[in-house]
């Protein structure tokens, strides 16, 4: 929403003089002050400034993974290394350790994703039928969890009484649903028109046929969105690793950065591959922060997207 | 909407619908409830409610509940799973929070665990750790009010007054990165850029005061670290609620104001940030409720061994306690203590806002 409504209302302005509905850049004589040139190249300097400030630690930690160990230590900042190599990289890619926590990472996030879409789409329908018995109280008790909730400690509890301690499950069912996206979904559910679904249900389709042959096929957009939600806040979560996995060997790549980057425990997490090699120390812990950020980026354009427009819908309907 | 009244009723109670305010009314539609279509109800809702599509929805109304749930099995059946998810991993930990009134034990469970009733609030209060981690989480989220709130309303403003569309739209992509980096990955950087001797901040900062600085283990350092930490991930995004708000803003306002004279900056103050008053206002409240949420990973992260004196808010004071020592019952009676202030200080942001003839969010 904001992405689309910003930039059509804008393409005019910048057009060259002509008065656009939405401040003419030089309609009145009023206007063309050497105040407000001067702001406006002042404006222009500190958010050009802003940007290169936000995106400058990323390209240094890239360019970092592909420079040569001597090279992090001899310059202090560099956007782009004399030599490129790749040694970091090579290195963490024949550690059994990284590869096994990517593959978990990728597993949890791919399997998580899909039922946590499944059950929040399966559960926002029912919801949306305003004739359902019942319905009214259980969207209630949604709203509910919204504002308060168990914690850390008796959510804990409740996960290990469960014997999900130290299964990949932990750190999919405890967040299968949230309810924020729930009410989302179930107010998208509601827009749909009701005649659509009740031409299907007189043709004789069950509700589970409505549901998967009408009202699925419709709402492909926010399944898109949705499971981008879930699947990016699954890739980057580390409480619930914190919480729930113990054995090292279950650990998700959130998990194994913030042992190489911030715990510095670079033998006990890689694993010694040879005793006569020495491992690039600095330049690995560029490259493992790389590899846990390539599918976000890989996937920013759409996330960019859908998540203004997510949160957008959000705070409309709330 | 409209047809809220007879519904209502039927949904809790497992009598069949009655609708109607006098009780001679209600009695007679009891009578003639199984029935399936008893003559509607004398209260005048009825013809309203007859139109369109909804003639089937008023069959279902009239109908005794035990048929409307057998006619909506299939509805009850896709419920089922995220009935099951809320009640296991949100309200079960709800009941969970009874064994802040108990000695837990986990071989006896929530239900029969001795109960000690306020002890373990006794002991928070009385302990010294109290003061210093709720010190700790005021000042965090003081500097959050004071420096991390306004941020993104400030890069709103100014993006608003940038025209080149494919300038402020690099601006907006470069600026919204952050938000989709995980906190793991936001304090990796900060370990990598502030490291002592390597850190090419810390060689910054270090050629600036001409001390050799230990930013990440320095005390003094720990608030300056998590303000920009959290000003670098959010302040792009939080943009974003802003600019759409601004979109609505009626441009004759700005051709108005400029012929009776108004400059840039009158213009902004006048009209765009009036303009935008709401959408701050139902921020503020929302942050408010997360005022104490000082970000458990966060803070997690960047606390060490060297500045935790600093660095223990109650959130990862809760985790020390009940995860790492096993002191179940007391952090969870300190959680419980941080959700009652956190629930008390939205509804009181609420009651501001709605005294200064804002529109609160209930």
């Amino acid at each position: 929403m904001s992405d689309t409504t910003t930039h059509t209302a804008q393409p005019t302005t910048a057009g060259a003089g002509t008065t656009p509905p939405r401040k003419p850049r030089s309609g009145t004589a009023v206007r063309n002050t050497t105040g407000g040139r001067v702001f406006d190249a002042l404006n222009l300097v500190l958010l050009i400034a802003l940007a290169f400030v936000t995106v400058l630690p990323f390209l240094y930690v890239i360019a970092g993974s592909f420079a040569s160990e001597s090279e992090i230590s001899a310059r202090s900042f560099f956007l782009w290394p004399h030599d490129v190599v790749t040694d970091s990289y090579d290195y963490i890619f024949a550690t059994n350790t990284f590869v096994r926590s990517l593959i978990v990472t990728i597993g949890v996030t791919a399997v998580g994703t899909i039922i946590q879409v499944a059950l929040t789409l399966s559960m926002a329908y029912p919801l949306a039928k305003r004739y359902l018995p019942g319905r009214n109280l259980l969207l209630n008790l949604v709203i509910f969890t919204m504002v308060f909730s168990g914690g850390m400690i008796p959510t804990y509890l409740i996960v290990r009484e469960l014997g999900l301690l130290n299964t990949y499950w932990a750190l999919i069912l405890p967040l299968a649903i949230n309810p924020f996206y729930l009410i989302i979904v179930k107010n998208f559910f509601q827009e749909l028109p009701e005649e659509l679904q009740e031409a299907a249900r007189i043709d004789g389709c069950s509700e589970i046929g409505v549901f998967a042959r009408v009202v699925l096929p419709l709402s492909k957009p926010i399944i898109a969105t949705f499971s981008l939600f879930y699947a990016v806040a699954i890739w980057n979560d580390f409480m619930s690793p914190l919480l729930y996995i113990d054995d090292a060997s279950k650990w998700t790549l959130q998990m194994f950065v913030r042992q190489v980057t911030i715990s510095a425990d670079m033998a006990n997490t890689m694993g010694q591959l040879d005793p006569n090699y020495v491992p690039p120390e600095q330049g690995l812990k560029f490259a493992v922060i790389v590899v846990a950020t390539i599918p976000i980026m890989l996937f920013y354009p759409f996330l960019q997207k859908h998540f203004a427009k997510g949160i957008l819908i959000g705070s409309v309907k709330g | 909407m409209a047809r809220r009244p007879p519904t209502e009723p039927a949904s809790p109670d497992p009598t069949p619908a009655t609708s109607g305010s006098s009780p001679a009314v209600a009695t007679a539609s009891t009578a003639t409830a199984p029935a399936p279509a008893p003559a509607d109800s004398p209260d005048g809702g009825g013809t309203g409610r007859a139109g369109g599509s909804s003639g089937r929805r008023i069959g279902t109304a009239k109908a005794p509940l035990r048929i409307r749930l057998i006619r909506h099995t299939w509805l009850y059946v896709m419920l089922l799973p995220g009935v099951v998810y809320f009640l296991l991993f949100k309200y079960a930990p709800m009941y969970g929070i009874s064994i802040a009134f108990q000695d837990y034990l986990p071989f006896l469970g929530f239900g029969d665990s001795p109960w000690v009733g306020f002890k373990h609030f006794e002991t928070l209060f009385s302990s010294p750790d109290f003061s210093r981690v709720l010190t700790n989480t005021l000042i965090l989220a003081g500097l959050h009010v004071v420096l991390v709130f306004p941020a993104p309303i400030i890069v709103a403003l100014l993006l608003n007054e940038l025209r080149i569309t494919v300038v402020k739209r690099f601006i907006q992509s470069s600026i919204y990165i952050p938000h989709f980096l995980s906190w793991t990955i936001v304090a990796s950087l900060t370990y990598l850029l502030f490291a002592v001797d390597v850190g090419p901040a810390t060689q910054l900062l270090n050629s600036i005061t001409g001390d050799r600085l230990d930013v990440l283990a320095d005390p003094d350092w720990f608030r300056p670290l998590i303000i920009m930490q959290t000003l670098w991930k959010a302040t792009g995004w939080g943009t974003i609620i802003y600019l759409a708000a601004l979109t609505s803003v009626d441009p004759n306002l700005y051709e108005a104001a400029r012929i009776d004279g108004a400059n840039r900056w009158q213009q902004m103050w006048h009209i765009t940030l009036p303009a935008i008053r709401s959408t701050i206002v139902v921020m503020a409240i929302l942050m408010s409720g997360n005022l104490l949420d000082t970000g458990f990973e966060q803070i997690y992260l960047m606390t060490n061994s060297l500045n935790r004196e600093v660095a223990e808010v109650f959130d990862t004071y809760v985790y020390f306690m009940g995860i790492t020592q096993g002191q179940y019952s007391y952090s969870t009676a300190v959680g419980l203590f941080k959700a009652v202030v956190g629930i008390i200080l939205i509804f009181g942001a609420n009651w501001l806002a709605r005294r200064f003839k804002q529109t609160g969010l209930f």
